[in-house]
């Protein structure tokens, strides 16, 4: 999938977090995570994220998580709903969603 | 039998409540993809119901998704969410015939068969909220081999019945009218909402005349209302004294191949038996009546 404009998905209320996702101009993939429990959980919230991305097949864009200790699943779910708000022509594939 | 005293709806697009509901441990949890959702966050919703549903937490603990009516542009995809996390009941909102459940049953088949999940396995529920939903109750009530029990939702029926929430007596024919469709079709009846949750006397006045009257239980909108519930249809230690007498009662009789069961010089039949077993039920689920 292809980033083609900005995207937000979730809240900044405790348990979730916001995901704010746009196009990369340079055609990278940067992640940047900003964690309240960024010691402890900062890897595995990273690995859940790219992982997301790359069963969405999203290759370049610039993600950018604000995280309020959200569980895995919240996490993923934040991150599709963004990529999908951010793409053109936007269809549900459930198997890569899982 | 299953105990479904208490259903907790959880708003779908709140992910601290997704993620940390079962520790109030209701009956069922409901994830709510329908009222409690505003238009512009419903791709949100249903993708956190769609993972919260896979938590192993929630294995537990029976699981039951409200999606948006089929005739929305939200309802199909809402289905897809749910049925493919392997939801256990999938509530129909807004329900007024039976082929609103059919065209249910007819998509769930057909995403069953798509995802490979075992054909039949998601089951469902209907909530009716309008007049002719109340006098279509008892074909919606038996619409479905997978019907697990139907809901009257009080706040649109009212509206429908050009009247408002009183003192119960607006729920008077819906709420008998339910109940008997569903007893009819050999499934569960669930009574409204009780929302103003700070009233804990309304509610358990309003416990009380549900249960008396044969309700399973409640939609609950609040965790606060949940232990209120349970208490209130815990039985009496008398009433699991006797409950424990007239089971061992039928379990003599059928030991000794007996096809009257009589205690203290009393016959007893199934129903009564049914009943004890579901005292006992309750009992263990929550203890005695406090």
């Amino acid at each position: 999938m292809k980033i083609v404009k900005e995207a937000l998905a979730g809240t900044l209320e405790s348990s979730d977090l916001m995901v704010r996702v746009a196009p990369s101009p340079e055609g990278a993939l940067d992640v940047v995570i900003n964690s309240e429990v960024m010691r402890q959980f900062g890897a595995q919230i990273e690995k859940v994220v790219r992982e997301t991305l790359e069963r969405l097949s999203v290759t370049e864009g610039l993600i950018v998580i604000e995280d309020k200790g959200a569980l895995d699943c919240a996490i993923r779910a934040r991150v599709q709903t963004a990529i999908l708000r951010a793409v053109e022509n936007p269809v549900l594939e459930w198997s890569a969603l899982s | 039998m299953r105990l479904r005293r208490s259903m907790l709806f959880l708003p779908g697009a709140n992910a601290a409540m997704l993620s940390t509901a079962f520790v109030y441990k209701p009956d069922s949890v409901m994830f709510d993809l329908e009222d409690a959702v505003s238009l512009r966050e419903k791709d949100a919703a249903r993708l956190l119901v769609f993972h919260a549903l896979q938590l192993p937490v929630y294995r537990e603990i029976e699981t039951v998704v409200r999606i948006n009516p089929l005739s929305t542009p939200f309802g199909r995809q809402d289905l897809e969410a749910a049925v493919r996390a392997g939801v256990d009941v999938v509530r129909l909102p807004k329900t007024d015939s039976a082929e609103d459940v059919l065209e249910l049953e007819r998509e769930v088949e057909r995403i069953e068969r798509a995802c490979g999940r075992p054909f039949g396995s998601t089951r469902l529920m209907a909530a009716i909220e309008s007049a002719g939903g109340v006098v279509n109750a008892v074909s919606i009530a038996r619409s479905s081999p997978r019907m697990i029990g139907i809901a009257l939702a009080g706040f649109d029926y009212v509206m429908d019945m050009q009247t408002e929430r009183g003192d119960g007596t607006e729920l008077f024919y819906a709420r008998a009218a339910v109940l008997h469709a569903a007893r009819a079709a050999g499934i569960d009846a669930f009574d409204v909402v009780y929302s103003d949750v700070n009233n804990e006397e309304g509610f358990l006045k309003e416990v009380d005349l549900i249960k008396r009257m044969g309700f399973n239980g409640k939609s609950l909108i609040n965790p606060r209302q949940i232990e209120l519930l349970h208490n209130a249809y815990a039985p009496t230690g008398e009433e699991v004294d006797y409950a424990r007498r007239v089971v061992a009662a039928a379990d003599q009789a059928e030991r000794q191949g007996l096809g009257v069961i009589a205690l203290n010089g009393k016959m007893i039949d199934a129903p009564i038996v049914n009943h004890a077993k579901r005292v006992l039920q309750r009992a263990e689920a929550s203890g005695l009546r406090k």
